[in-house]
């Protein structure tokens, strides 16, 4: 099937009544991914837009979280997996050999699945990261945490016990620290994979919120399974399917007239 | 209620049976030992003890010199044995995980750690103590060494295995490099772990009694010179036990008591240490 069959024009068309210009931040092209000799992605090309929330749907094993740890490179802490083809990042390749990794993922920020914070307080949850990059004052690094937390909207529920340990909030409250140690860094795109699937209704929808108003500040690329999360939070979507990406344009028209039967079956819930 | 379900329970009220008389026995036999060492050793155990030297046969004295020599060939081993095995196992979790060399590594370390301690003796005998020509603390504080290498090695593997690679993952996703990983979250998250196996390790090595034979010997007076033969405690309760004179049996049980309970505290410092805490 031809891949190349979305064009990339009439994305950008049906866009049209949002005045901002469409800043192509990220652009892949016929991105390969092997784990050994299992072939995970096959020839994906898509751009990523600027100050967009972009959504990867698709039934289960279709390659989503692997397209997704790709733009991060998370790939490369495990031998054996390897991916050809570009990715353009602000017009750097990122899968050119030479790229400083670190420097990419202090740029990319990622939350996963289960959230993941440290053994640690709350307070150096965030300022750790922070430490590595910056040489702050205690008050400004204060100001910082601070910021962080009230930019994932916990602040008002752990100001109180910063030196808490991270581990005794709850499962909602822990993702937004995550999603506060991501913000701390500053970076310009976060990665989200299925970031509420481990949560509560409404834990999710704090979440939800919040990707929305992060969406001013960074480029938001989000995996969900749940169909009215990717319609509720992204501007465009991403219809994987065995691999291939079988539809990319903006969520509204995806949502409303997709053009791929595989498509239709998978939103209107027939498989996956 | 059916024969089926009453044979079930008839089997666990066996089994239960069978695992509490196992029980019994092992315990049984601790029970016994630790008795026989509070009864014969108990008495002895007093202040002087730690202040007089090993005595000559018929004299009254202490274990002075073995307890000393024993902390400072411990000690020794321990800051030897440590650091290498803290970093071998560090190597091994967080950076050749996937490597051949790793599993090179590891088999041969499994190889030592079961490797019986009078051949590590006999080797320490054979690269020190010939070419030095006389017997000293500081082989025994090697062949010590040798036997807490694979202990550490194993339990930091083990621990740093422990440590959730998600928890990983998400360090490397912020960019941390990856000695910062595992210097700040891994080890954070290890660390509980880490520490009990060297205890556990100083616990293994305070009795060891064949290797110190061939490497340090024993020496009556006080002496702190690790480059001359060492006193410690099992080399002298080995030779005092086995001696005709009352006075130095005696003082064999007492050694082997404050042995007993040196190695029960740290058993329990480790129990304490890896107790989960609520602020870890
Ligand atoms: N570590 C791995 N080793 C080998 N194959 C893998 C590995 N991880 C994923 N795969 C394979 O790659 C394919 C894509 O997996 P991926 O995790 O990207 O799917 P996904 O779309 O994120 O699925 P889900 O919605 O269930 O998370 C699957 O067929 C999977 O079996
Ligand atoms: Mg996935």
């Amino acid at each position: 099937m031809s891949i190349a069959s979305f064009a990339m024009p009439p994305v950008a068309a049906t866009v049209a009544t949002d005045h901002s210009r469409l800043n192509e931040k990220i652009v892949i092209r016929d991105l390969d991914f092997h784990y050994g000799e299992v072939r995970a992605l096959k020839s994906v090309s898509l751009p990523l837009y600027a100050n967009r929330a972009t959504a990867f749907i698709g039934p289960s094993g279709c390659g989503k979280s692997t397209l997704l740890r790709v733009l991060n490179r998370m790939y490369d802490l495990y031998p054996n997996q390897r991916a050809t083809g570009e990715v353009l990042f602000d017009g750097d390749n990122i899968l050119a050999p030479g790229i400083d990794l670190n420097l990419l993922r202090a740029r990319i920020g990622m939350v996963f699945q289960k959230p993941t914070p440290f053994p640690m307080t709350i307070y150096e949850n965030i300022a750790f990261g922070i430490r590595l990059y910056e040489k702050l004052s205690k008050s400004e690094l204060d100001g910082r945490v601070e910021r962080a937390l009230r930019r994932a909207a916990l602040w008002d529920e752990v100001k109180d016990k910063l030196s808490a340990s991270g581990l005794s909030l709850s499962g909602g409250q822990q993702q937004r620290l995550c999603i506060a140690r991501a913000v701390a860094l500053r970076p310009e795109v976060i990665l989200f994979d299925e970031p509420c699937s481990a949560l509560d209704p409404i834990s999710t929808a704090r979440i939800e919120e919040l990707i929305d108003e992060l969406k001013d500040t960074y480029m938001i690329v989000i995996v969900t399974h749940n169909m009215q999360q990717a319609a509720r939070v992204s501007d465009f979507t991403a219809f994987m399917y065995l691999g291939e990406l079988i539809e990319f344009g903006a969520t509204a028209g995806i949502f409303t007239s997709p053009r791929d039967p595989r498509t239709q079956d998978y939103i209107t819930g027939r498989f996956g | 209620m059916n024969a089926i379900y009453q044979r079930r329970r008839r089997r666990n009220t066996i089994a239960i049976g069978a695992a509490i008389a196992a029980t019994a026995i092992g315990l049984g036999w601790l029970a016994l030992v630790l008795g026989g060492l509070f009864w014969h050793g108990l008495d002895g155990l007093s202040l002087r003890v730690f202040v007089e030297m090993t005595p000559p046969p018929g004299a009254s004295g202490g274990l002075r010199n073995a307890v000393v020599g024993s902390l400072i060939m411990t000690g020794m081993a321990i800051m030897f044995g440590t650091p290498v095995g803290i970093l071998a196992g560090t190597y091994m979790s967080e950076y050749g995980r996937h490597d051949r060399l790793t599993s090179v590594v590891r088999f041969i370390n499994d190889i030592l750690l079961s490797a019986p301690s009078i051949v590590i003796g006999l080797f320490v005998y054979e690269v020190m103590v010939r070419p030095m020509g006389h017997f000293s603390g500081i082989s025994g504080a090697v062949a010590l060494a040798i036997i807490v290498i694979p202990v550490v090695v194993r339990t930091t593997e083990d621990m740093l295995r422990l440590v959730p690679n998600s928890m990983r993952e998400a360090a490397a996703a912020m960019g941390l490099p990856r000695s910062h990983v595992f210097r700040h979250i891994s080890f954070r998250a290890a660390r509980a772990g880490v520490v009990t196996g060297v205890l556990l390790a100083v616990a293994r090595i305070s009795g060891e009694t064949a290797p110190l034979l061939f490497t340090a010997l024993n020496n009556q007076f006080g002496s702190i010179n690790i480059n001359a033969p060492m006193a410690s405690l099992p080399a002298v309760i080995f030779q005092f036990a086995l001696s005709p004179y009352a006075d130095w049996q005696k003082l064999a049980w007492t050694g082997a008591l404050i042995i007993t309970l040196a190695v029960l505290a740290l058993s329990i410092a480790a129990r304490l240490i890896a107790a989960p805490r609520k602020n870890s």
